[in-house]
C-alpha cells in the first residue's frame, strides 16, 4: 500500500468518525452552561437512584417530638408540620420529579411523533384533519387542559404524567411534522423512493433519523415543562397523592406553615427550580450545538 | 385582506369543532355511570336523575354531543352543581377579577421584558447580553407558585409590607385593590417577561442587522435615537403579536397564583371546581379559555397581516 493510499484512508476515516453528532457533541462540550445542567441533571439522576442509600430518614415517618423543627446538624433541611424529615422527602421527591418529567415527555413523543411523522408524510385530507385536531388541543392551555384532564382521570401521579403527556402531544405533532414537511422532498428520500422501499420504511428509516435533532432539543425543553407541571398538578392536589413525597404537594403544605416554618417552602422549590433550570440549560445548548448556525 | 379573512375563518370553524369534541370527550372519561360522578359527592337521586334527564344519558352518544353543542351554542354551558348557578354566569363574574390581574401583569411583563430584550440585542455578545439572557432563563426556570410563595414570605411575613393573599375590588378601595394585586400580578408578569425578553432580542437581532438601521446610523444620528425610533419601533410588530401567543401561559400562570395568593377569579373557579367535581364548571371554564384563545389568535394574525402590508396578498 502506498503512502497516498495509507493518506487517504486515514483521511477518510476521520471523515466517518466526525459524523455530526460527534461534532454536535464536541460544540456541546464548549458550551459551560449547557454541560452545568448535565452534571446538575446527572447529579438528581444519581440522588433518586440511591434515594434509599443517602436519605437520612424514611420520608413518611412522623415524629410528633420533632415537629416543625429548623434547619440542624439531626434534620439538615427541617422538619415538617408533623415531623418529617424535609431532607428526606426532597431526595424521594426527586424520583416523582425526573419520572414524571421523562414518562410524559415518552407519552408525548410516542403519541406525537407517529401522527407528525404520518400527517407530514400523507398531506391531504390526512394532514388537514390531524392539524385541526392539534389545533383544537393547542388552543387549550397546556395546565389548563392537563388539570381538565387530571381531574376527570382522578387524581394520582401517573394520571398527572398522562395528563401532562397528552397535553405536550400537540408540541411535538407539529414540530415532526414541520420536519416531515421539509425533509420528504430531499434527494436522499427520493433516492430512497426510487429505490422502491416501502413508505413506513423511508418515513422510520430515512427520514426520521434526518430529523431527530430538533425533536431532542424540543424533548430536553419539554422535560423541563413537563417537571413544573407536575409539580404544578402536585401542588394543586393533582398530582402524587399524601403521604408519597412530591416537590409539588409540600409547597402546597408549606404555604400554611409560612410564618412558623418557612424552611419547609424553600427547599422542595429550590430542588424544582434547580433542575428545571438545568434542563432549559442544557436543551438550549444542545440546541445551538445541534444547529452550527445559531452557534 | 378579504381572501386572507376567508381562509383565516375556514381554519377556524374545523378547530371550534375539534375544541367542541375535545371538551365533550372530557365527560368520557368519568369512570362508572357519568350522572354518579357529576352528581358530586352526595349523590342525591334526584340529582342523578336530574342529571340523566339534562345530559340525555340514555341517548346515543353522537346524539348527546349534537345535544350538548346546541346547548353551548345558545350559551348553554351547564349549570354548577355546588352553587346551582349557570356556569356562564359564574366564568363572566369570575373573567373581569382574572382580567385586572392578567392586565397588570401585562404591564409588568413590557416594561421589564422589553427593555432587557433590548438591551441585550444592542450590547450583543457582550456580558450585558449573557446576563440578560441568563436573568430570563431564570425567570422561564422559577415556579411561580414558588416564587409566589417566597414573595409572601418576604413583603408579607418578614416585612409586613404586602397582604399574603385575598382580593379587594377597585371599587372598595384603589389602594387596597393595588396591594393585592401588587405580588401576585409580578409572579405571573415574570414568565412573560421572559418569554417576552426572547422575542424581543430576537426581534431586535433581526431589526439591528437591517439596511434602514445602518443607513440611519451612518447618516450620524444619535444611537439612541437609531435604536428606540428605527429599530425598535419596528421590532415590536412582531413581538406584540407573539404576546397573543403568550396569552395561554399566562391564564395558566393565572391558576397557580390565583391559588396562592386566594384571588377569586377565573383560575381559582377550575381548581375550586375540580375539588368539588363540579365537572360543568370545569368543562364551562375550558371552553372559554379555548374559544377566548382562539379569537386572540385570530386578532393577532389580522393585526399582524394590518400592519405587513406585503402579507396581505
Amino acid at each position: 500500500m502506498t503512502t497516498d493510499t495509507l493518506e487517504a484512508a486515514r483521511e477518510i476515516t476521520l471523515v466517518r468518525g466526525d459524523s455530526p453528532w460527534r461534532q454536535a457533541w464536541r460544540r456541546l462540550g464548549q458550551r459551560p452552561a449547557a454541560l452545568v445542567g448535565l452534571a446538575v441533571i446527572l447529579f438528581f439522576v444519581g440522588i433518586a437512584l440511591a434515594a434509599p442509600l443517602v436519605s437520612p430518614y424514611d420520608p413518611i415517618a412522623t415524629d410528633w417530638l420533632a415537629v416543625r423543627k429548623a434547619p440542624s446538624l439531626r434534620h439538615l433541611f427541617g422538619t415538617d408540620e408533623i415531623g418529617r424529615d424535609v431532607l428526606s422527602r426532597v431526595i424521594w421527591g426527586t424520583r416523582a420529579s425526573l419520572l414524571a418529567g421523562l414518562v410524559s415527555v415518552s407519552i408525548a413523543l410516542a403519541l406525537g411523533m407517529p401522527l407528525g411523522l404520518v400527517s407530514g408524510y400523507q398531506g391531504g385530507i390526512v394532514d388537514g384533519v390531524a392539524m385541526r385536531m392539534i389545533d383544537a388541543m393547542l388552543a387549550i392551555p397546556f395546565l389548563i387542559l392537563a388539570i381538565a384532564l387530571a381531574a376527570f382521570l382522578g387524581p394520582n401521579l401517573t394520571n398527572a404524567m398522562i395528563a401532562i403527556g397528552v397535553s405536550q402531544m400537540p408540541v411535538f405533532a407539529r414540530l415532526t411534522r414541520a420536519q416531515v414537511l421539509a425533509a420528504k422532498h430531499e434527494d436522499y428520500v427520493e433516492a430512497a423512493r426510487a429505490l422502491g422501499n416501502p413508505d413506513r420504511r423511508i418515513l422510520l428509516r430515512h427520514i426520521l433519523p434526518n430529523i431527530s435533532a430538533p425533536i431532542l432539543v424540543q424533548a430536553t425543553l419539554a422535560i423541563a415543562a413537563a417537571i413544573i407541571a407536575e409539580a404544578s398538578l402536585s401542588f394543586l392536589g393533582l398530582g402524587q397523592q399524601p403521604p408519597a413525597p412530591s416537590w409539588g404537594s409540600m409547597l402546597n403544605t408549606a404555604k400554611n406553615f409560612l410564618s412558623q416554618a418557612p424552611w419547609m417552602a424553600v427547599w422542595p422549590g429550590l430542588a424544582i427550580f434547580s433542575l428545571v433550570l438545568s434542563f432549559n440549560l442544557l436543551g438550549d445548548g444542545l440546541r445551538d450545538a445541534l444547529d452550527p448556525r445559531r452557534g | 385582506m378579504t381572501t386572507f379573512l376567508a381562509r383565516r375563518l375556514a381554519l377556524v370553524l374545523p378547530t371550534l369543532f375539534f375544541v367542541s369534541l375535545l371538551i365533550f370527550g372530557l365527560q368520557q372519561l368519568l369512570p362508572g355511570d357519568p350522572a354518579l360522578a357529576l352528581a358530586g359527592e352526595d349523590r342525591d337521586p334526584s340529582v342523578v336523575a336530574y342529571l340523566q334527564q339534562k345530559y340525555h344519558l340514555d341517548e346515543p352518544l353522537p346524539m348527546r354531543y349534537l345535544l350538548w353543542a346546541r346547548g353551548v351554542l345558545a350559551g348553554d354551558l351547564g349549570e354548577s352543581i355546588r352553587i346551582k348557578r349557570p356556569v356562564l354566569d359564574l366564568v363572566v363574574e369570575k373573567l373581569p377579577v382574572t382580567g385586572e390581574l392578567a392586565a397588570f401583569a401585562i404591564l409588568i411583563a413590557l416594561s421589564i421584558g422589553v427593555p432587557m430584550g433590548v438591551l441585550s440585542a444592542v450590547n450583543h455578545g457582550t456580558v450585558v447580553d449573557y446576563a440578560a439572557t441568563m436573568t430570563a432563563l431564570w425567570g422561564l426556570s422559577i415556579p411561580n407558585f414558588w416564587l409566589g410563595i417566597l414573595l409572601i414570605l418576604l413583603f408579607s411575613v418578614t416585612l409586613g409590607l404586602l397582604p399574603a393573599s385575598g382580593f379587594v375590588s377597585r371599587a372598595e378601595s384603589l389602594s387596597h385593590n393595588l396591594a393585592t394585586l401588587a405580588m401576585p400580578a409580578f409572579v405571573l408578569g415574570n414568565a412573560i417577561a421572559a418569554a417576552m425578553m426572547r422575542h424581543t432580542r430576537s426581534a431586535m437581532l433581526g431589526v439591528l442587522s437591517a439596511d434602514y438601521v445602518r443607513t440611519a446610523g451612518a447618516k450620524g444620528l444619535d444611537e439612541t435615537r437609531v435604536v428606540l425610533h428605527h429599530a425598535l419601533r419596528n421590532a415590536l410588530v412582531p413581538v406584540i403579536t407573539l404576546a397573543a401567543l403568550d396569552f395561554g401561559a399566562l391564564l395558566s400562570g393565572a391558576v397557580l397564583t390565583e391559588q396562592v395568593f386566594t384571588i377569586p377569579g377565573f383560575g381559582k373557579l377550575i381548581v375550586d371546581a375540580v375539588f368539588n367535581r363540579d365537572y360543568a364548571v370545569v368543562q364551562g371554564v375550558v371552553l372559554c379559555t379555548a374559544l377566548a384563545y382562539i379569537v386572540l389568535n385570530l386578532l393577532a394574525d389580522i393585526a399582524y397581516v394590518l400592519v405587513n402590508p406585503r402579507l396581505r396578498g
